[in-house]
């Protein structure tokens, strides 16, 4: 879509216009329309994995609240704060592409990459947390199999240890964390996407391209920036929370 | 153009909505509900948030009507998903035979 520029000005109108669209508005409508077809198909693609997260939720209780309590809750908070104002700088990015000012616009884009690569930079620390205390599941480290320490009843409280609930196992908390990784992980490379689209929008939002006439690149970038905030903001009251009121009902 | 143009004024209320149900979903987290209800309430709060995000950040509510298809339809396979998966997972006991 970005690099869509014909060459029919004059005819139609716009530079931007393809040949095959009747006018601007019609090119901008299929273009949305097709992003919300593949939307779909990511819906599904994650839809999968939370399927796959809730049965073995509910055939494993006690061990899924057990890993799960292990992470921080703080940082995941913090993410999805960041998340949340990156959504709103990308929104009001489509705004102002859409009355035409494009220095706001310029800033909202750059601040909704600084706000996402902010993000991955905090998952990055969780990530490295999970490997110090040997969490990451099976031997995708072979130097740093899956073997965490367990914390005993009467021991001081050490948060590098998992505190395992009555029922719990080491091998069903082992499951939680490939679920955990494989959705974190598939997130995190959405994010990455998404930092990649947001730079080229940044580069061709400061040379001026878009106009309110022509910002399907920037709305359609956003669709999919707030789809991938919309699953965040689905794993972290699954990964984080669930399991919190048992150590502190 | 017939395009809706969303003023910058329910953005922001959308956005602090947003915020809140984030600090709400933090703190019935540690709440004890009764009757598992905690991820009912987890699972109520992050979809309202999801349907914000939906209907204003992505325009949705503004949308043409094949866009609304599309998105129903996306629910629409996903509850097909989950139905015919839980129906079958949740159902195996029930059979003496064992699986």
């Amino acid at each position: 879509m970005i690099e869509s520029h014909a060459t029919t000005e004059g005819i139609h109108g716009h530079p931007a216009l393809q040949h095959h669209f009747e006018n601007m508005e019609q090119q901008r409508e299929a273009g949305t329309i097709g992003m919300w077809v593949f939307l779909v198909t990511e819906i599904m693609f994650f839809g999968g994995m939370f399927l796959a997260y809730a049965l073995y939720r509910s055939y494993y209780p006690a061990s899924f609240a057990s890993a799960s309590n292990h992470l921080d809750i703080t940082l995941g908070a913090v993410n999805t704060a960041v998340l949340i104002v990156s959504s709103f700088t990308m929104a009001l990015a489509v705004y102002f592409t859409q009355v035409g000012k494009q220095r706001p616009q310029v800033i909202c884009l750059a601040l909704t990459l600084v706000l996402g690569l902010t993000f991955l930079g905090i998952k990055a620390v969780e990530y490295h947390d999970k490997y110090t205390d040997h969490l990451i599941p099976g031997r995708l480290i072979p130097s740093a199999p899956f073997g965490p320490a367990v914390q005993e009843e009467g021991q001081p409280l050490d948060h590098h240890k998992v505190h395992l609930l009555p029922g719990a196992t080491l091998p069903q908390v082992e499951m939680f964390y490939w679920i955990y990784f494989a959705m974190t992980g598939m997130h995190a490379l959405h994010m990455i996407i998404g930092a990649g689209l947001l730079t080229f929008l940044l580069i061709y939002s400061i040379k001026g391209r878009f106009d309110p006439e022509y910002h399907s690149p920037v709305e359609i970038v956003g669709l999919y920036w707030h789809f991938v905030d919309i699953v965040w903001i689905f794993l972290f009251p699954l990964l984080y929370l669930l399991g919190r009121h048992f150590e502190h009902g | 153009m017939s395009e809706h143009i969303v003023p910058v004024k329910v953005y922001l209320a959308i956005f602090l909505a947003l915020l809140v149900g984030t600090a709400l979903t933090v703190v019935a987290a540690f709440i004890d509900f009764p009757w598992r209800l905690n991820t009912i309430v987890a699972l109520t709060i992050a979809t309202i948030k999801a349907t914000l995000v939906v209907l204003y950040f992505m325009h949705v509510r503004y949308g043409t009507r094949l866009v609304w298809v599309i998105v129903a339809s996306a629910l629409f396979w996903m509850a097909i998903l989950f139905a015919f998966t839980f129906s079958d997972y949740f159902t195996r006991e029930w059979l003496s035979t064992g699986y």
